[in-house]
């Protein structure tokens, strides 16, 4: 790929991906709001939901560093 | 962590080249055999995990010292986890949970060291991790429960209508699984050190330096965490993983 329309393309393309990964932070921030939420309504069944929790967020996290990493295939790779 | 400005001025970033798979001695062409810094940092960690749980318990004493107790703890954490998650019949695959934990912990850790390098955030690496895993619970699940493991894609709960679109949906769901979980560790701890690297780019220009020294401070201690959490995560999924070959239909 040369010129200056495929470079353009690139970069341009790195930024839109790169939106996903705010998306992603809106995903865990939900995640773990929700179980702040519902920690303080129940204390005692807090503990035992932890993994629960650290279970949604890598999922929630996992598609916006799918994101980020396409932008860095797009800026180093293509 | 060194960065270069070249010219009046003009910042160049090159927060990848951290990565870089070098021979350890001299330049010639990687083969599967050659020395290179991955396998140095990989030894490295195994030398660390034996360290802190072979010989840090050697002394078995009842008041433990405190690498000792350092190892009970991480031994009992993982024990209840595995517990938790895959019940009681699941304790049987612990040693292999274990290894995986200390494994990615310890590698963890070490790249945080300025001037070492991070093993695990080579998709190379964690895609063996994953990719493992992965091939371990669906042999282990076709052996515990035969042609029944199949029933787990097939919803009983829902319309009948709708189950082979869910069918479809869980399959491919299945086969994704070793992908994410493995670019979920590399991209975490890549994407981290990425960041560090630019904020230290940053450090060049006179006017911000202290602020992006700070930033990378402040930046270090999140990817302290990252790197217990994301071994965590890893963990976790893997005795998610292994529950469903351990009892498909719940």
């Amino acid at each position: 790929m040369e010129g200056d329309i495929a470079e353009l393309g690139k970069f341009i393309g790195a930024g839109l991906a790169a939106i996903g990964s705010g998306a992603a932070a809106i995903g865990v921030g939900h995640v773990a709001g929700n179980y702040l939420a519902g920690a303080l309504r129940n204390p005692s069944a807090a503990a035992s939901q932890t993994a629960t929790l650290f279970i949604g967020l890598a999922f929630a996290e996992a598609l916006g560093i799918f994101s980020f990493l396409v932008a860095l295939l797009l800026m180093f790779a293509v | 962590m060194a960065t270069e400005a070249e010219g009046e001025g003009r910042l160049v970033f090159h927060p990848l080249d951290q990565f870089k798979v070098h021979s350890l001695f001299g330049d010639g062409p990687i083969h599967w055999y050659t020395p290179t810094n991955v396998t140095l940092w990989m030894a490295v960690a195994i030398v660390c995990i034996y360290l802190l749980l072979v010989v840090g318990s050697s002394s078995r004493s009842i008041v433990p010292t405190r690498v000792q107790s350092v190892g009970e703890m991480i031994y009992g954490f993982i024990y209840k986890m595995v517990e938790d998650v895959c019940g009681h019949d699941g304790i049987k695959y612990f040693p292999y949970i274990m290894t995986l934990f200390m494994f990615i912990l310890v590698a963890n850790f070490l790249g945080l060291l300025p001037m070492s390098f991070t093993t695990t955030s080579h998709i190379a690496v964690t895609a063996v991790l994953g990719f493992g895993v992965f091939i371990c619970v669906t042999v282990l699940g076709f052996v515990l429960n035969g042609p029944a493991f199949l029933g787990m894609f097939w919803m009983k709960d829902a319309p009948l209508l709708l189950r082979p679109v869910i069918a479809i949906i869980e399959v491919i769901s299945y086969f994704v699984r070793p992908v994410s979980h493995s670019i979920r560790l590399a991209g975490n701890i890549m994407a981290g050190h990425a960041v560090i690297k630019v904020f230290a780019g940053f450090a060049a220009i006179a006017l911000i330096s202290p602020l992006s020294i700070a930033a990378i401070v402040a930046i270090y201690g999140l990817e302290v965490l990252v790197a217990g959490i994301q071994a965590y995560v890893f963990t976790i999924l893997t005795c998610v993983y292994l529950k469903d070959a351990l009892h498909p239909h719940h």
